[in-house]
């Protein structure tokens, strides 16, 4: 019985290796020369009884069911600090980690709080628990009125794929209709989705959940299929990803920008709009999804620098180093299962760099993270004049007139 | 041992409620359904004892919208069979009229155990287990919170007010009304189910006309009205405080 269970493991741990390779550059998995540059980039790696580096030492002596029996993998947040820094360019946050969380899932070893979001992205189409019918309540009283394709019945230039936090989240709201806005004072010939939208799926995928990440793809596919647009737009970098990076695998192509890529094409055209409210010394945060995994660093910071009175100061940690807001890879959904095991959160940490640069405004270009950055401002000593605002809010003021 | 887990489905409060033109029903037409939080604890309990014991377990449901989806879930949580009841559910049944399509599809197969949720947010006409072990003529345990079988009986554990929990025993065949499952019911990856729905299959019974006599004749259904004592102040900060100061002073509290 002993052996089996022995030669069980052993076949285990070979054929989850062998999966590895499946994934794009997998094969590279091969060559780690256990450096523990991984572990050390990942922000919770001090606290994982299994850092990537030990993961892949135990895979390779055929110990992998050592690693799915602690849960220390979802402290993972998916920030790729361990992909980018990896000296042998191997894919440790697409491949290791995500298929870890992928065989945790199987196992049914998943915290609570997890399961939840990722029932309500199966009944509902959003991790919310929100309802599917009243994904398009925000855009009630917004003039011009945001046309849902479903009853505009005419083709459009641009689908805005909102997202999940985008509709639903109150503090994202704010983001959301400054986009609108911003849409319509350049005269952009647009439209959404409204309740055929579904989650993007993607931080689902990376937390594990490949077959829903299918599933919600697969409608956000069907819905796309019905209407004529020639590009989309989202301001979710998670929503970018997907569509730009993972749903073509599944047949659904289409060109996606990120709003930062959009308005930064349009930026002659927006310049004069933007008046500027004095000096403020703004620094930016680097999303995962948009920097490190896409590599757009220069178009939010172009934005910024061109609104009159804006001073742009850096943090140590920005572009490819910046540091996770945590809500990647099912972060967002597992708050409380990592303050259980770390009792910090990285948020707290940006927020005192943010401090220390001099910053008065923090600038985001993620849904994930105003609502995160300033709960931190609310638990910091002296971040309460911090304000966290995504770049398109602060377009949207400097257009706007003073207020005094 | 062989267990049977039972569940309907109910209205999801995701949606708003409307009522139909009858004014006695809930509209069904937007209505969103979803299993009825107790029977998820009654399948999940099922499921455990399952693991601990090697019963089979067998889940029967009502057809409805969405009834198949819930099933092949089970199936991938670890129900060896899939009933679904077919007959005129889609308006909604009294608890009466189910228990008794229940009873009649149960004394058909053998089971040693029945697990049902305690309780429903549509149950106008008293909880379904009680129901259902009467006309079976079995004895029914609510308010359970954990099963241990052994020959013939079940030691369950009972929970009372106050955070009393009573343990006893009951000889099976018995009814039991879970009230929590002692583990959360476990999430399956999407993937887990869309294999059962390839590899597992739903038996389609035939019940008979349903019965609901003995249920309660609804005259009227309607949403919560506003008491008239209550008045609401809008308004900004300032213009609502300068309201309540001019109202208690009305009132001689100030």
């Amino acid at each position: 019985m002993a052996v089996n269970q022995a030669k069980q493991a052993v076949e285990f741990s070979q054929s989850f290796y062998t999966s590895l390779f499946e994934v794009q550059d997998g094969e590279r998995f091969k060559n780690c020369i256990q450096c523990a540059s991984c572990s050390g980039a990942c922000p919770y790696g001090y606290l994982m009884t299994m850092p990537p580096g030990k993961m892949i030492a135990y895979l390779r002596a055929d110990l992998f069911e050592k690693v799915l029996t602690n849960d220390t993998v979802w402290m993972c947040i998916s920030c790729y600090a361990c992909t980018e820094i990896c000296p042998q360019n191997i894919p440790v946050t697409p491949g290791l980690m995500t298929r870890a969380k992928e065989e945790l899932l199987l196992a049914g070893n998943v915290p609570d709080e997890l399961q939840d979001a990722l029932m309500n992205s199966q009944r509902y189409g959003n991790p919310l628990g929100e309802s599917p019918r009243k994904r398009a309540l925000w855009t009630k009283g917004i003039e011009p009125e945001i046309p849902i394709l479903r009853q505009a019945k005419r083709p459009v230039d641009v689908l805005w794929f909102v997202g999940d936090y985008a509709s639903y989240h109150p503090r994202i709201q704010i983001t959301t209709k400054a986009f609108a806005e911003i849409l319509n004072t350049l005269g952009i010939d647009f439209g959404i989705l409204g309740p055929e939208e579904n989650s993007d799926g993607d931080s689902q995928r990376l937390a594990g959940e490949s077959g829903l990440f299918e599933m919600l793809a697969e409608k956000n596919g069907k819905a796309f299929s019905k209407y004529q647009f020639n590009q989309i737009v989202t301001t979710d970098p998670h929503a970018y990803n997907a569509i730009k990076n993972e749903y073509p695998a599944l047949g659904i192509s289409y060109p996606v920008q990120h709003y930062t890529e959009f308005l930064r094409e349009r930026l002659d055209d927006l310049k004069p709009l933007l008046k500027g409210n004095g000096h403020t010394r703004v620094t930016y945060h680097d999303p995962c999804y948009l920097g490190r995994v896409n590599e757009i660093y220069e178009e939010p910071r172009e934005l910024l620098q061109a609104i009159p009175g804006v001073e742009l100061v850096e943090m140590a940690h920005n572009r490819s180093t910046s540091l996770c807001c945590g809500g990647g890879g099912g972060g967002m959904w597992l708050d409380g299962f990592q303050w259980e095991k770390a009792h910090t959160r990285t948020t707290e940490w940006r927020v005192r760099e943010s401090l220390s640069v001099g910053a008065d405004v923090l600038a985001v270009a993620c849904p994930y993270e105003a609502p995160r950055f300033e709960d931190a401002t609310k638990t910091i000593q002296g971040a309460s004049s911090l304000a966290v605002k995504d770049v398109v809010e602060l377009l949207l003021e400097a257009m706007e007139e003073k207020a005094d | 041992m062989n267990i049977t887990a039972l569940f309907k489905l109910v209205p999801d409060l995701v949606e708003e409620l409307e009522i139909d033109d009858s004014g006695t029903a809930l509209d069904m037409e937007w209505l969103r359904l979803i299993i009825n939080e107790f029977d998820d604890h009654a399948v999940e309990e099922a499921i455990l004892l399952k693991e601990r014991s090697e019963a089979t377990v067998t889940v029967i449901a009502p057809d409805n919208e969405g009834v198949d989806d819930v099933l092949y879930t089970a199936a991938a949580r670890g129900a060896d069979r899939l009933i679904q009841l077919m007959g005129d559910f889609e308006d909604g049944v009294n608890n009466h009229a189910l228990a008794r399509a229940v009873a009649e599809t149960i004394k058909g197969i053998q089971t040693d155990l029945i697990l049902t949720g305690v309780q429903a947010h549509d149950d106008l006409d008293g909880s379904l287990g009680p129901l259902l072990a009467e006309y079976l003529n079995m004895p029914y345990i609510g308010y359970v919170s954990g099963v241990e079988l052994s020959d013939g009986i079940a030691v369950v554990k009972k929970e009372y007010p106050g955070g009393l929990i009573g343990e006893m025993e009951v000889k099976l065949p018995a009814v039991l009304g879970i009230q929590a499952a002692e583990e959360p019911p476990r999430y399956v990856a999407v993937s887990k189910v869309r294999m059962a729905m390839k590899t597992a299959s739903i038996e389609e019974l035939e019940i008979a006309d349903l019965d609901p006599s003995g249920g309660p004749e609804i005259s009227r259904m309607f949403q919560p009205e506003v008491g008239e004592r209550a008045t609401m102040i809008t308004g900004d900060e300032d213009e609502i405080a300068a309201r309540l100061v001019e109202i208690f002073k009305e009132i001689g509290a100030l």
